[in-house]
């Protein structure tokens, strides 16, 4: 008897309980008849608690008694208990059990029994469903290769021969970069990423491309804004996707020592903006792109926004006009929107070294997400050149000129950008 | 000829000497080169009379006098080696030397030529570098430590005796580094790496120069006279990862904090050894305009960058991953 006590759980008899709460009426159903019968046996035989306390425990369990169940099984059990002596425990305490036994199980037979057929039905389903009434493989077959063909073009096999081609080029290392750095195929794949984000998300408008030369040297200069260097990219993307010349801008030198952007930047054919940079690729008939306004234009805070800032130290415009070619005054609507910059944290921006920390509306509040720029609607206007070809390259020497010319560049871009945010309109519909 | 040890400098001493042999008596011809070093060399000099000297010490000054030099090439200006000369010493070698040996030829009035073998390393490397390096331009991030600092200070020494003996033609070659098997440049140890570390997110371009371009220029601004500095490289460039991949060898990016301790020990465990002035280079790169070598000096390169890199692939063992791009 202490032996049984001690044993925790009914002994791996179904329906028996674990002693302390009684087994539910359903797992007894299950076990069937003779368990039933063996339980209040059980029952009777542990019976040495004296009356009183048997009706506490009685009464106490028929209180807290919410689940409907055991408070029906106690009933009987307790009853059998203080009711019935030792020997005559089991015939009698089956007879008042067996109704409320009866109409519980003939509930959750019911209920079984409809969960038994909606699985049943459930796994005939699955079962048919990988082969569906009569599309044959061939045609699925013959579906698949159909799309991949409309999607691949009809010269997919050359297509595809290309593609692993130039992969093993890639991966062989026989490819050419400049002496800058600019390596054209990594050109064309960042542009047919950017496309999408240029065409859809942006909806760029390019207006006056004829106002940049089909061939020799010119320099770009344009207005900077928007926290990140989006509109150098965009600029780039714009005259690649119009006149197929490589655009090469002239970076900070911020941008080159940082890791991945710098490495990135040199091979889509950027380079430091610094005098010799600036006239060896004039010179050599290259297009080149200045933002003289630089970190000033960039990291304004969004209520400046298309206020031209001091446009460097006129540096451009002397390797313009050493190299005799025309500056191209380029105005960019829609980069200011992109990322409002609203506040600044200049001590932590000091300890990264960087020029400003910015903070918008939603960076760093929804942290990675508030870096998705803002879709603001682009206008890129290329204005009418500024001829240097007149002035004599020794001019480059003359301050006085030099400030004329930044402040007519400067000027024209200012003006153009009025009229084009007149354009615009909403600045995102 | 100074610093015949080395392998180069052999190199170069010979030719000369070859050209002594075949036609002395042109006019600006060679007679005879004397190759000097604190330790014989190992290869054969052939028609170069060795002299052991230690040019950090007055002994030079006596060779100059009793050998009657008219022309003195500098080549003893190199970068640390293992083995040879450690950091310090290859400063004491590279600076010391180059002020004693500069002191003897103001003494010696037969001295009428010096030609000094300096590196491009003099531009260091920097994020502010401008795409490529003019004679004109000096180091944008400063030069701080190591070989290129060593080289700074030879060439503001060579300056300086420039101003003192304005009647000696002095012309400085700065070349890029040479890739070939013989010679023990830092990058070409380098690139004989199972594999590469490098710095993650930074993919430098680097310039070579052909033994045979330098074997020229050398020749020609010893029997013509070429004042003025000039910059030795094969034309183009070529990124690191480009030339990795050329290779067959695998890289591994490291952060670039820590990086130039990870790439010594990756090296020792490969059994050959990185200077330590190199992790700098392999982080931003370095590339020169050779047009004053074309335009002044009057030699065109015959090979180009990536010309040189297909001779040492040749030379090398394949990486391996070398099967991947194989044509």
């Amino acid at each position: 008897m202490v032996d049984e006590r001690k044993q925790i759980g009914s002994g791996g008899q179904a329906g028996r309980g674990n002693r302390k709460v009684s087994p539910s009426s359903a797992a007894r159903s299950l076990a069937g008849p003779t368990a039933a019968a063996k339980r209040p046996q059980a029952a009777a035989k542990k019976q040495a608690a004296p009356a009183k306390k048997t009706a506490a425990k009685k009464s106490g369990v028929q209180k807290s008694g919410a689940k409907a169940s055991p408070a029906k099984k106690t009933a009987p059990k307790a009853s059998s208990k203080v009711d019935e002596p030792k020997d005559q425990a089991p015939p009698q305490a089956e007879q008042p059990k067996r109704p409320h036994l009866r109409a519980v199980t003939d509930d959750d037979a019911a209920a079984a029994a409809a969960a038994a057929a909606q699985e049943a039905e459930r796994r005939t389903r699955s079962a048919t469903a990988p082969i569906p009434a009569g599309i044959p493989l061939d045609d699925i077959v013959a579906a698949l290769l159909g799309a991949f063909q409309r999607v691949m073009g009809s010269d997919w096999e050359t297509r595809l021969a290309t593609l692993l081609h130039t992969i093993r080029r890639r991966l062989s290392g026989e490819y050419e970069v400049d002496e800058f750095g600019l390596d054209p195929a990594i050109v064309t794949v960042l542009e047919n990423a950017f496309e999408p984000i240029a065409e859809k998300w942006f909806r760029l408008e390019v207006r006056g491309i004829e106002n940049i030369p089909t061939d020799g040297g010119a320099l770009l200069v344009a207005n900077h804004s928007g926290t990140v260097p989006i509109d150098g990219l965009m600029t780039g993307y714009a005259v690649h996707k119009y006149t197929h010349r490589h655009l090469r801008p002239l970076g900070a030198d911020l941008v080159f020592s940082m890791p991945f952007v710098g490495q990135i930047a040199r091979k889509m054919g950027a380079t430091l903006a610094c005098t010799e940079d600036a006239e060896r690729l004039l010179t050599t008939g290259e297009l080149a792109a200045v933002w003289p306004e630089g970190f000033k234009g960039i990291g304004k805070p969004f209520t400046e926004r298309y206020k031209l800032q001091r446009f460097g130290r006129g540096g451009f415009v002397s390797s313009a006009m050493r190299a005799q070619v025309p500056i191209v005054p380029v105005s960019i609507v829609g980069a200011e929107e992109i990322y409002p910059l609203v506040g600044n944290v200049p001590s932590l921006a000091r300890l990264l070294g960087l020029p400003y920390l910015p903070i918008t509306p939603f960076f760093p509040l929804l942290g990675p997400l508030g870096m998705i720029p803002l879709p603001s609607k682009w206008i890129i206007e290329f204005g009418e050149p500024v001829r240097t070809d007149a002035y004599e390259p020794e001019a480059a020497d003359d301050p006085m000129l030099l400030f004329n010319v930044t402040d007519q560049v400067r000027e024209t871009i200012q003006q153009t950008l009025y009229r084009l945010l007149v354009d615009r309109g909403n600045a995102f519909f | 000829m100074t610093g015949v040890a080395r392998r180069f400098a052999s190199k170069a001493a010979r030719h000369l000497a070859d050209l002594a042999d075949s036609g002395s008596d042109r006019p600006g011809g060679i007679t005879r080169v004397i190759g000097v070093d604190t330790v014989v060399p190992d290869a054969d000099l052939g028609g170069v009379k060795f002299v052991r000297a230690d040019i950090r010490t007055p002994v030079i000054g006596k060779v100059i006098a009793v050998e009657d030099v008219d022309t003195v090439v500098h080549l003893d200006v190199n970068p640390p080696a293992r083995g040879r000369l450690g950091g310090t010493s290859a400063k004491e070698l590279n600076v010391i030397g180059t002020m004693q040996l500069l002191a003897a030829c103001q003494r010696a009035s037969t001295v009428t030529k010096l030609v000094l073998g300096s590196s491009t390393a003099v531009y260091g490397t920097s994020p502010r570098d401008p795409a490529l390096f003019q004679e004109s331009m000096a180091a944008r991030g400063g030069v701080r430590t190591g070989f290129p600092k060593d080289a700074v200070e030879v060439e503001s020494y060579t300056r300086g005796f420039a101003r003192r003996r304005p009647d000696v033609i002095i012309t400085t070659l700065r070349a890029a580094q040479a890739l070939d098997l013989d010679l023990e440049m830092p990058l070409s140890m380098y690139l004989r790496n199972p594999v590469l570390p490098v710095v993650a997110g930074y993919d430098p371009r680097l310039q070579f120069a052909h033994v045979e371009d330098l074997l020229n220029v050398l020749e020609q601004a010893v029997t013509h006279d070429r004042p003025g500095t000039f910059n030795i490289a094969g034309d183009g460039v070529l990124m690191l990862s480009q030339a990795a991949r050329r290779l067959g060898r695998p890289i591994i990016p490291l952060p670039s904090l820590g990086y130039a301790s990870a790439l010594t020990r990756i090296a020792r465990a490969g059994g050959s050894d990185i200077p330590p002035d190199l992790h700098r280079l392999l982080k931003y790169g370095r590339a020169v305009d050779t047009s004053a070598l074309r335009e002044i000096f009057g030699y065109e390169p015959k090979y180009s960058t990536a010309e040189v890199f297909e001779q040492f692939r040749q030379q090398v063992r394949p990486g391996i991953l070398a099967g991947i791009g194989e044509r």
